[in-house]
C-alpha cells in the first residue's frame, strides 16, 4: 500500500491511476495463486468425517441432492428442491439441515457461529469450503423444473431488484449496469449470465481482508449492510432465493472456487 | 401506465410463480430484522422506492412528476447562505462511514460520494455509478440557484429525479445541515480542489 502511494506522488496522475490498476491485477493474480482456501477445504473434510452430537454421527450421509454421501460435484446444482424438508435450499441451509437430522444437534447450537473471523472461525465456512472444493470444474446447473424452484427463482429475481432501505438500494444499484464500480472496486453485473458467472463461481472464497474463508450466504449478509438494509436472516427464504436467481443466472460455467478475493 | 398497472393487477394470481409486490415486501419484512441502528422496518418500501421497484425506474412522466413534487416538499432549505468550508466538505465526501448496522449512532457519518462519483482530479480512487463531478463549480458557477440546486439534490435527490440511484442523504438522516452546506461548498467553492 505504501508502495503504491509512493508511484502515485511520483508520476502524472492518468499514469498513477494506470499503475495503481496495474498493481491491483497484479496483486490480485498472486491472491489467486496458491489459495490459503485449501486450509479450510481440508478441515472442512476432517470436520465432515467427524462424529459429534447427540447421535455421534458424522456429515457423511448428509443428501446434498444427489443421495446420502455424494458430495462431488452436489454444490453445482444448489440450491434445489428438497422433498423431505419440501423447500428449495442452498448449501448452507442443507448443511444445517443434515446437522439437525444426522447428528442430532439442536438448531440454536448450530446456528452459533455461522461467520467467524482470525480468531475464532466458524464450522459452517470449513463446510462450506469442503463441499464447494469438490465441485470443482463442474458446470453450473442449479434446476428450476420443480415448481417450488421455479417459485424460488422468481422471488430471487424480485428480491435482487427490490428498492429498500435507508438509502434507496437493490441489487442492482449497483450490480445492474456494465463497466461500473464503487471506488477502485469493479462491480459484475450479476443479473446477466457473463458477470453472474464470474461472481458466482469464484465464491464461496478466501478473503484476504478478513483471513477468512467466506460463505454466500455472507457475501450476501455483508451487501445488504452496506446497503443500509436491516440484516438478512441466515438461510432465509429470501436469502436462498436470492442465491438461487444468481445461480441459474449463472448456468454453464464451470465452478471454480473456492476462489481468492481482495 | 395505469393501463399497464391495471393489467398487472388481473394477470397476477394467474402468474403462480411470481409473487406481488406486496408479498415480497411482506417476505422482507418477515425475513430481516433489526440490527445495530438498523430497524427492521428499513425493509419496507415507501411510495419511491416501491413505484421504482416495480416500473424498473422507469415511471411514467405523470407519476414521476408527482413523486418528485412529493419528495421535494420534504426537503427543510435553510436560512441563509447554503455555503459551508470545502475542507470540511472533503472529508465527508471521503468517508463511507454511517448508517450501516456495524456504525454508532454518535459518531459523524460520511456521504460516501468518492464511492460513486469522480470529484477532485488528484483523488484517483473514486466510482463510476454517479456522474463525475470534476470541476463542478467551474462548470456551474457558485450562484444562490446553483447553492440551492446543490443542496437540494443532496439532501433529497429524488426530488429532482424521482428513481435515481442516489441515497436521500438528508431526508434519511444520513447528513446533517451543516454537513451538507460543506459539501455544497466542496463542489461550488473556486478554491476547492473539486474546481482545481
Amino acid at each position: 500500500m505504501k508502495g503504491l502511494a509512493l508511484l502515485l506522488l511520483a508520476f502524472p496522475l492518468w499514469a498513477g491511476a494506470q499503475d495503481a490498476k496495474k498493481e491491483i491485477e497484479k496483486y490480485q493474480q498472486m491472491l489467486g495463486e496458491g489459495s490459503p482456501a485449501e486450509l479450510w477445504e481440508l478441515e472442512g473434510e476432517a470436520l465432515w468425517k467427524k462424529a459429534q452430537g447427540p447421535k455421534n454421527a458424522s456429515l457423511e450421509k448428509c443428501d446434498l441432492g444427489g443421495g446420502p454421501g455424494k458430495v462431488a460435484g452436489a454444490y453445482a446444482r444448489l440450491p434445489r428442491y428438497f422433498k423431505d424438508t419440501d423447500q428449495v435450499q442452498d448449501l448452507e441451509s442443507r448443511l444445517l439441515t443434515c446437522m439437525t437430522a444426522l447428528q442430532g444437534r439442536d438448531r440454536a447450537e448450530t446456528t452459533k457461529r455461522l461467520f467467524g473471523n482470525a480468531d475464532r472461525p466458524s464450522e459452517m465456512e470449513y463446510l462450506v469450503a469442503y463441499v464447494v472444493g469438490q465441485a470443482r470444474g463442474h458446470k453450473m446447473a442449479a434446476p428450476v423444473s420443480h415448481p417450488k424452484e421455479r417459485a424460488s427463482y422468481e422471488l430471487g429475481k424480485k428480491v435482487f431488484f427490490y428498492r429498500a432501505g435507508n438509502w434507496d438500494f437493490s441489487c442492482a444499484s449497483c450490480h445492474g449496469e456494465q463497466d461500473k464500480r464503487i471506488r477502485m472496486q469493479d462491480l459484475p453485473v450479476l443479473s446477466e449470465p457473463a458477470g453472474a458467472q464470474k461472481a458466482y463461481t469464484t465464491w464461496p472464497a478466501y478473503r484476504v481482508s478478513n483471513s477468512q474463508l467466506k460463505t454466500m450466504q455472507w457475501r450476501i449478509n455483508d451487501c445488504y449492510r452496506q446497503m443500509r438494509f436491516p440484516e438478512p436472516e441466515f438461510a432465509s427464504e429470501s436469502t436462498i432465493a436470492l442465491t438461487h436467481y444468481l445461480a441459474v443466472t449463472a448456468k454453464g460455467a464451470p465452478y471454480n472456487g473456492p476462489g481468492t478475493k481482495r | 401506465m395505469r393501463i399497464l398497472l391495471f393489467i398487472g393487477v388481473l394477470t397476477a394470481p394467474l402468474a403462480l410463480a411470481e409473487p406481488t409486490a406486496r408479498e415480497v415486501q411482506d417476505i422482507h419484512l418477515r425475513d430481516f430484522h433489526s440490527k445495530g441502528i438498523v430497524k427492521k422496518e428499513a425493509a419496507a418500501q415507501d411510495a419511491v422506492q416501491r413505484i421504482c421497484t416495480v416500473t424498473n425506474d422507469r415511471p411514467g412522466a405523470e407519476i414521476a412528476k408527482q413523486l418528485e413534487a412529493d419528495q421535494m416538499k420534504t426537503i427543510a432549505f435553510p436560512a441563509g447562505g447554503l455555503m459551508g468550508d470545502w475542507k470540511r466538505g472533503e472529508d465527508i465526501a471521503q468517508s463511507g462511514r454511517g448508517m450501516t448496522w456495524t456504525d454508532s449512532a454518535t459518531a459523524p457519518n460520511g456521504g460516501s460520494c468518492y464511492n460513486c462519483h469522480q470529484m477532485a482530479a488528484k483523488e484517483i480512487s473514486y466510482g463510476t455509478l454517479g456522474p463525475s463531478l470534476q470541476g463542478f463549480g467551474k462548470k456551474r458557477g457558485g450562484g444562490a440557484d446553483t447553492q440551492k440546486y446543490v443542496y437540494g439534490k443532496i439532501y433529497n435527490a429524488k426530488a429532482y429525479n424521482a428513481c435515481s440511484q442516489m441515497p436521500r442523504l438528508g431526508w434519511s438522516g444520513s447528513l446533517t445541515e451543516q454537513q451538507i452546506k460543506d459539501l455544497v461548498a466542496y463542489l461550488l467553492d473556486p478554491a476547492s480542489p473539486v474546481n482545481q
